[in-house]
C-alpha cells in the first residue's frame, strides 16, 4: 500500500461535514492561500525529514478511524490538499466504505477530479472550494488558477458527488457575487439542492498576506446570504 | 443542642431551609433501627453512607405517582376532579406535586410531563401554550427548591414536547431536570437534535436509553432525582452507599479486599438496607395513611430498595497503587473494576431483600453520584475529572462496559465547546452510537452556561457565587453544588471539543 503524509486526525469532528465524522488531515498543498488559517499543512514533504507528519498507509489510518465507529457518520479527508494523494484516498474509502461509513473531500479543486473516476466511485462527496471567480482575484489570493476549479465545479455536479460549495468571504478580495453568478452558470438548477457555505474569514492562525485583514461584519455575510438567495440557491449556511 | 440553635440563627438559610433541617434534626434524636455492631464499625469508617436519610423512616426516599391515573380519575382527598382543559391540568399538577413527599421533602418526579400534555393543546396555538407553560414551569422553579426534581419527555416526537423544549431553553431554569427518554425506533431524529441543541443552552434534557431501561421493571419507569431508574407508581424505598474508596483504605491488600471487606460491607450494607425498609413499612405507618397509597397513585409493591456504590476509580486505583495501574486508563485497572462490579453484582442478586416483589426481592444496583462532604471521590463508576480519555471514543466505551451492571440509574456528563450548537446532527450521532453500545444514559452542557451539572442535578454558577458570599439563595441545592463543584474540581471536566 502506497503511505501519504499524515498531519492530524481529529477522531470526532463537529465542523468537517454531515454529523459526527473523522477528519483526517493530510500534509502538502499545491496553493498558498493569503488567509490560510493551517499554514503549517502547506508544505510538501517526500521524505521522512519532519517529525510532525506521520506516513501512513490506508490501512494504517482505517485502523484509527475504527476506534470510532459506532459514533461516526463517515470521514472527511482534509489538507493541507488531500487529492495530492488520490491513490491513497481511493484505497482508504474502499476500506472505509467496507465498514458502511460514508467518504468525503475537503478540496481547493484545483486536481482534476474527472481524471480519478475509481476516487469518485467510493467517494460519497465533494466540499469545494470556491475561492474567487475572477482569473487575477484567484491568482493573487491563492497563487494558482482557477480552471481546474471550474471544471471540477462542473463535472461533480455533473456526477451527482458535489457535497457542498464554500466561500471564504472578505470584502474586496474575495469576488462573492460574480463566485454565485458563476457557480450558477455551471451547473444551473442544481444550485438549489447543493449547499453553499459562506464562511466568514478569521485571521486565527493566518500568517499569509491577510494576517491582519478584518472579519467582515454580520451585515455583510447576511447581506450576502440575500443575494445567493435571489440568484437561486436554497440551502445557505453562514459560518 | 448547640446545632440546633445555629440552624435556628442562620442567616444563610431561607425559613423553608431552616424547618426542613429542624425537622431532619428532631428526627436524628430518635434511635429505632436496629443496627448491628459491625455494620456500625463500617459505618464509622465511612466505608458505608446511608447519605444522611435520617434515623426513622417515615416516607419513601423517592416517589413516583401514577399521573396518568391522577389525570384520569382526579383525586378524592384533594376534591380534584379530572382535569378537561390546559388550566384545568395544569392547576391539578401544581396542587398535586405540593403533596408528594420524598427524602427531601419536595416531588423528584414530576411525570412524562410532553406525554401528560399533549391531549390538552388543541384549540390552542403555540403562543398560548408557551405562556402557559412558562407560568407552569416557572411556578415549580421558585416553589420546588431543590434541583433533585425530575421531568420527562418522549420517546414520542410530540408537539407539546417540542413546545417544552422551546420554552426550557428561554427560562433557563434549574429545576425540574429533564431527561429525554430516547429510542431511534419511536424518537425522530429532528426532536431528538432538538433535545440536544437545548441542552447546549441550558443544560437540558438528559438522554436516557430508553431501549436499555424499558424492561427495567413490570411497569412502566420514569427517571427521578439524579438518574434513578424506578417503576412508575412506585419508588425507592431507600438509598445506602459503598464508598468503596474508603473500603479499600481499610485493606491491607487486594486479596483481604475481596475475602473480607467487600463481603463484610456487602453484608453490612443489605442488612442496614432492609431494617430502614422494615420500620418505613411495617412502623412508619405510611403506606396505611398516605392518600396516595388509597387512591392507587402508588403501590406499596413497586418500591424498591437502591443499592449504591460511589468511587469505583479511586477504589481501583488504591488497590493497584503499588503496580500504578490507573481507572480508566488502564485495562488491568478496568478489569479489576469489573471484578469489583461483579461481585457487588452478585451479591445483590442473591441477597433477599424485603417487600420487594417488583425487583424480585431483590435490591438494585444505582451509580451514586457523590455528596457535597465527598472529597476525591468520583460519582459512581466515572472516571476522574482530569484523567478522561483523550479520544471521546475509548471514554464512550469505557461507559459501555461499566454502565452494564447498573440497573437503577448510571450516567455520564460532557460539557461541550459552544460550535457544538452547529451540528447538533452529530452529537445524536454520538448519542446513537454510545447507546448501541449500551450507554444507559449521558448528559451534555455548553462550557460557559450559566447552568452547570453537578453530579447529576443543576445548579447555576451565579447562584453558587451568591451563596459562597454569604448570600441566601432560593435552591437548598445550591447549598450542596457549591461544596461538590469545588471539592471535587467540576470546573476541570474535559470538555469535548469535537
Amino acid at each position: 500500500m502506497i503511505k501519504a503524509p499524515v498531519r492530524r486526525i481529529i477522531p470526532h469532528s463537529l465542523v468537517d461535514g454531515p454529523g459526527n465524522r473523522t477528519a483526517i488531515f493530510l500534509q502538502g498543498c499545491n496553493l498558498r492561500c493569503a488567509y490560510c488559517h493551517n499554514p503549517e499543512t502547506q508544505k510538501i514533504y517526500t521524505d521522512n525529514s519532519s517529525t510532525e507528519i506521520e506516513w501512513m498507509t490506508a490501512k494504517e489510518v482505517f485502523e484509527e478511524v475504527e476506534k470510532n465507529i459506532p459514533f461516526i457518520r463517515g470521514i472527511t479527508l482534509s489538507g493541507g490538499e488531500c487529492t495530492l494523494y488520490p491513490e491513497f484516498l481511493t484505497e482508504l474509502f474502499t476500506l472505509v466504505q467496507k465498514a458502511g461509513l460514508s467518504c468525503v473531500i475537503d478540496t481547493n479543486g484545483s486536481i482534476d477530479l474527472s481524471k480519478y473516476p475509481e476516487l469518485m466511485e467510493v467517494c460519497t462527496g465533494v466540499m469545494l472550494d470556491v475561492k474567487a471567480w475572477d482569473e487575477k482575484k484567484f491568482k493573487r489570493l491563492t497563487g494558482g488558477s482557477n480552471e481546474v476549479v471550474k471544471k471540477n465545479l462542473k463535472y461533480l455536479a455533473d456526477v451527482n458527488k458535489l457535497e457542498e460549495i464554500r466561500i471564504v468571504c472578505i470584502e474586496d478580495e474575495v469576488d462573492t457575487e460574480d463566485i454565485l453568478k458563476g457557480i450558477k452558470t455551471a451547473i444551473g438548477d442544481k444550485i438549489k439542492t447543493t449547499k453553499l457555505r459562506l464562511i466568514k474569514f478569521r485571521n486565527h492562525g493566518v500568517i499569509g498576506r491577510l494576517k491582519d485583514a478584518n472579519s467582515p461584519s454580520d451585515e455583510y455575510m447576511n447581506g450576502l446570504k440575500e443575494m445567493a438567495l435571489k440568484i437561486g440557491f436554497e440551502k445557505i449556511i453562514i459560518s | 443542642m448547640t446545632d440546633i440553635l445555629e440552624l435556628v440563627k442562620s442567616q444563610k438559610l431561607t425559613y423553608e431551609q431552616k424547618v426542613l433541617s429542624l425537622a431532619h434534626a428532631a428526627e436524628d434524636t430518635l434511635d429505632v433501627l436496629h443496627i448491628p455492631e459491625k455494620t456500625q464499625y463500617y459505618f464509622e469508617q465511612k466505608a458505608i453512607d446511608n447519605l444522611f436519610e435520617g434515623n426513622a423512616p417515615y416516607r419513601p426516599r423517592y416517589i413516583l405517582p401514577d399521573y396518568d391515573k391522577f389525570i384520569k380519575e382526579g383525586s378524592n382527598f384533594l376534591q380534584i376532579d379530572p382535569p378537561k382543559d390546559l388550566d384545568e391540568l395544569l392547576y391539578a399538577l401544581m396542587i398535586l406535586y405540593r403533596h408528594v413527599p420524598s427524602i427531601t421533602s419536595f416531588p423528584v418526579y414530576l411525570g412524562n410531563l410532553d406525554k401528560m400534555i399533549d391531549p390538552f393543546l388543541e384549540g390552542y396555538s403555540d403562543e398560548e401554550v408557551k405562556k402557559k407553560l412558562k407560568l407552569f414551569l416557572n411556578y415549580i422553579d421558585r416553589t420546588i427548591t431543590d434541583s433533585f426534581c425530575h421531568a420527562n419527555l418522549g420517546p414520542e416526537d410530540t408537539r407539546a414536547g417540542r413546545l417544552i423544549l422551546g420554552v426550557e431553553k428561554e427560562l433557563q431554569n434549574a429545576v425540574p431536570n429533564f431527561t429525554f427518554k430516547y429510542d431511534p425506533d419511536i424518537t425522530s431524529d429532528e426532536i431528538a437534535e432538538l433535545a440536544l441543541y437545548t441542552s447546549l443552552f441550558c443544560a437540558n434534557p438528559a438522554m436516557c436509553n430508553h431501549k436499555l431501561n424499558m424492561d427495567t421493571y413490570s411497569t412502566d419507569y420514569g427517571i427521578a432525582s439524579c438518574y434513578n431508574i424506578l417503576p412508575i407508581g412506585g419508588g425507592a424505598y431507600t438509598l445506602s452507599r459503598l464508598v468503596l474508596p474508603n473500603m479499600a483504605k481499610l485493606a491491607k491488600n487486594i486479596d483481604h479486599f475481596f475475602d473480607t471487606i467487600l463481603p463484610e460491607c456487602l453484608q453490612a450494607m443489605g442488612g442496614y438496607m432492609n431494617e430502614r425498609i422494615r420500620f418505613l413499612v411495617e412502623e412508619s405507618g405510611f403506606f396505611e395513611s398516605s392518600f396516595l397509597v388509597k387512591e392507587g397513585l402508588i403501590h406499596k409493591d413497586r418500591f424498591i430498595g437502591m443499592f449504591g456504590i460511589v468511587g469505583l476509580a479511586e477504589c481501583t486505583n488504591i488497590l493497584m497503587e503499588d503496580e500504578g495501574k490507573r481507572y480508566g486508563q488502564d485495562e488491568e485497572a478496568n478489569d479489576l473494576a469489573d471484578k469489583i462490579m461483579h461481585t457487588i453484582n452478585d451479591y445483590v442478586n442473591t441477597f433477599p431483600a424485603k417487600y420487594s416483589p417488583i425487583s424480585h426481592g431483590r435490591f438494585m444496583i444505582h451509580a451514586q453520584v457523590g455528596m457535597d462532604y465527598d472529597k476525591g471521590i468520583t460519582a459512581g463508576v466515572r472516571i476522574p475529572i482530569g484523567e478522561e480519555p483523550k479520544n471521546l471514543s475509548d471514554h464512550l466505551r469505557h461507559s459501555a462496559r461499566f454502565h452494564k451492571l447498573i440497573t437503577t440509574g448510571c450516567g455520564d456528563i460532557f460539557p461541550m465547546e459552544i460550535t457544538a450548537r452547529n451540528n447538533t446532527s452529530a452529537m445524536l450521532d454520538i448519542v446513537k452510537g454510545a447507546f448501541n453500545l449500551g450507554v444507559k444514559y449521558l448528559s451534555f452542557y455548553e462550557e460557559n452556561g450559566d447552568l452547570v451539572r453537578i453530579t447529576g442535578y443543576l445548579v447555576k454558577r451565579s447562584e453558587m457565587e451568591k451563596y459562597k458570599k454569604g448570600e441566601v439563595v432560593l435552591q437548598n441545592t445550591t447549598h450542596l453544588g457549591t461544596s461538590n463543584y469545588e471539592n471535587n474540581n467540576l470546573k476541570d471536566r474535559k470538555v469535548r471539543r469535537i
